[in-house]
């Protein structure tokens, strides 16, 4: 142990440590197993035939590793009445959570600034207002947001979607870049103010490349939420346009035929598998952006 | 190159007021040094004339134009911050010369601008790093460094030299008063270190509690302090002030009386005049500690009286040697040449050199 420890800090030796040390490690494992179990489940059903998911036990490894199933719900799995898997669903997700991300998180990231930065009146009463937002629930929202993209004309595409995730994620985008922005000190802005930068200038040359943190941050929250949400897909979107968790949704209630197991398995985790994805590539980041400004320097 | 004018400026946070109707005239070229305790407004003041604050009353003048509305980067202005407020993502190049690349100054002029301030401020091998990977002093010098490559109007200095070593700081001190000499650009500089602002300022302004008690040289504020708080502010250690009645006994004199004894100070001849009204009532003395000597180390025709006290402390600070004992109730201090120290608890004879004593009204605190 002590070779892997933080470099150089002492810590107590004796057999009550290391005994309490193991307890620990212990228990950590324990929760560990619990919470990989189901993962492990579902990759197993998923590698195996039907036959020998009706035959073998749950948590039993598969005997012949097929994937018959991947294949099927990637490319052929009937989804109501079409029959192309979730490849184009995953589509139609991806080009819905690219643009809002971006651009919720880039407008949280200006917000963040302004109301820390450039500070005006009612800056906090206009904050106090946009925290409001993050704690309505999605369905208060439904309806008046209906009406609204009907309005827009944006009923039932994509674009309307991307316009609804922007829209209620901004809250949180906000609240993520001005808490942030709190512990960057306002004489970093004041000398770049001094040095003839404007508003953007600054935004873009010194405040944003300090965000990094909290970018990365927001763009997992962002990723994950959008990625994740099933009522606003359901509500806003019809049929062809349709986000992967709506399409898994109508993948697994299909009620012809047998139930096939392995290719619901295998749907769930190729429907998981960006949100993994991106929190195995920045997963670092987000622990450090989590605890930043909780120390200084 | 710009003057300043502050005409009745006024600062308040919400319902605190921090300045409090200062004007003051800063004539082009001019070095000003500010100083006051902690948390008079010194900062403020700077972010006042930098335009990082918005004004609460009164005006500001740069150049003769008034500024109240001109936004900081129009100003004209470098600023050095207490805080150093580099920015963190840039490397020392970059941070010092982001205020020449956003005012597109062209790159021949940035690169020489950049090798002048760096090798003036010992940088030049620490250009690629970032500011989290210097030491403090290093810090503050790339802050210096980040104002001086500019070549603004005005430079507004807040404490830049407060965390360099001693060496530094004297040798950065001459650059700085080297600097303005050949620049002759204004300056206002705030500082905590008295030295400092005796030898860079042209003039002197103390603050207290948002107001400016007294603007003048170096020599003025110094040899003549207008109040009791000046007096006590400036000069290190301070100005020994003891409190008295005047006595008729040959002459005006100032009678000091606590258990040890009585002494009785000789009033000065040019202050006798201001004094005699208050015959009878008490009066507050105020006495260096280099005017506090060894008996007979004072140059001959100077107004010298004698006395004797118990020393309570030795302080050798190498040049000098402060004396410290006791009377009148406070804790006086005498600055006397190491060879006369004697050891704690002796008898001390003081000579004090009555012509350069200061005093002062107890109920104004204003010297006579
Ligand atoms: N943004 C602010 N809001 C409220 N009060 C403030 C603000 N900034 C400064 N103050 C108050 O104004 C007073 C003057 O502050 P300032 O920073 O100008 O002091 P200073 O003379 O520079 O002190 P120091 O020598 O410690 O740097 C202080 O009492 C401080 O608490
Ligand atoms: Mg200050």
């Amino acid at each position: 142990m002590t070779q892997t420890a933080p470099a150089g800090i002492v810590r107590r030796k004796g057999l009550r440590h290391r005994l309490m040390r193991i307890l620990l490690f212990a228990v950590l494992g324990v929760f560990c197993l619990y919470y990989l179990l189901p993962l492990f489940i579902m990759m197993a059903t998923s590698l195996k035939s039907l036959d020998e998911i009706r035959t073998g036990t749950l948590v039993s490894l598969p005997r012949q590793i097929t994937f018959d199933a991947w294949l099927k719900a990637w490319g052929s799995a009937c989804v109501g009445v079409r029959c192309d898997g979730l490849k184009p669903y995953i589509w139609n997700s991806v080009l819905m959570v690219v643009p809002a991300v971006a651009i919720s998180t880039a407008l949280g990231a200006v917000n963040g600034y302004a109301l820390t930065k450039w500070r005006f009146p009612g800056a906090n009463t206009i904050f106090a207002l946009m925290l409001f937002g993050a704690f309505i629930p999605f369905q208060v929202v439904l309806l008046p947001m209906a009406r609204t993209l009907g309005v827009l004309g944006l009923a039932g595409s994509v674009s309307g979607l991307i316009l609804v995730h922007t829209v209620y994620g901004l809250a949180f985008t906000t609240l993520f870049f001005r808490n942030f922005f709190m512990g960057v000190s306002d004489g970093i802005v004041q000398a770049a103010k001094i040095d003839g930068a404007g508003f953007f200038g600054i935004f873009s040359q010194i405040v944003l490349p300090m965000a990094l943190p909290a970018i990365v941050v927001t763009v997992i929250w962002q990723f994950t939420q959008i990625w994740n949400d099933f009522l606003f897909g359901v509500a806003f979107t019809v049929g062809d346009s349709n986000p992967v968790t709506v399409a898994l949704n109508n993948v697994v209630n299909t009620s012809t035929g047998v139930k096939e197991y392995n290719v619901d398995m295998a749907a769930a985790i190729i429907t998981a598998l960006p949100t993994l994805l991106v929190y195995v590539l920045a997963g670092k980041y987000f622990v450090r952006g989590l605890a930043a400004g909780a120390v200084k320097g | 190159m710009a003057s300043i004018r502050l005409d009745k400026v006024w600062k308040k946070f919400g319902t605190t007021e921090v300045i409090k109707g200062i004007d003051m005239s800063i004539r082009e070229g001019e070095f000003i040094v500010l100083v006051g305790p902690s948390g008079c407004g010194k900062s403020t003041l700077l972010n006042l004339i930098a335009g990082l604050e918005t004004l609460s009353g009164g005006g500001i003048f740069i150049g003769g134009d008034l500024v109240n509305d001109i936004p900081p980067k129009d100003r004209d202005i470098a600023m050095v911050f207490q805080s150093y407020a580099l920015y963190p993502t840039k490397s020392v190049r970059d941070n010092m010369s982001f205020g020449m690349v956003t005012r597109h100054v062209p790159q021949g002029e940035q690169a020489a601008a950049l090798a002048e301030v760096a090798e003036l401020l010992h940088i030049e091998t620490l250009l690629d790093r970032k500011p989290g990977q210097l030491s403090g002093g290093q810090r503050q010098r790339v802050a210096m460094g980040r104002a001086l490559v500019r070549k603004p109007a005005v430079f507004l200095f807040d404490e830049p030299l407060s965390n360099l070593d001693a060496k530094l700081r004297i040798e950065m001190r001459t650059e700085i008063k080297r600097l303005h000499q050949r620049l002759g650009k204004t300056i206002v500089y705030v500082t905590h270190d008295q030295i400092e602002a005796m030898t860079l300022a042209s003039r002197i302004a103390v603050m207290d509690n948002g107001h400016v008690r007294q603007f003048g040289s170096p020599e003025d504020i110094y040899e003549r302090p207008v109040d009791l708080f000046v007096a006590g502010f400036i000069g290190s250690p301070s100005m020994n002030l003891f409190k008295g009645r005047v006595t008729e006994q040959s002459g005006l004199r100032l009678q000091v009386e606590d258990p040890a004894g009585v002494v009785h100070f000789p009033i000065p001849k040019n202050l006798q005049d201001a004094a005699s009204p208050f015959l009878g009532r008490e009066l507050i003395l105020g006495l260096r500690p280099e005017a506090m000597v060894r008996e007979g180390a004072h140059r001959p025709g100077s107004e010298t009286f004698s006395f004797d006290r118990m020393i309570d402390v030795v302080e050798p600070t190498g040049p000098d040697t402060m004396l410290v004992f006791t009377l009148g109730g406070i804790e006086a201090i005498g600055r006397v040449d190491p060879q006369d120290k004697v050891s704690v608890g002796t008898k001390f004879r003081f000579e004090v050199d009555m012509s350069r004593a200061k005093m002062f009204d107890p109920a104004t605190g204003l010297h006579l």
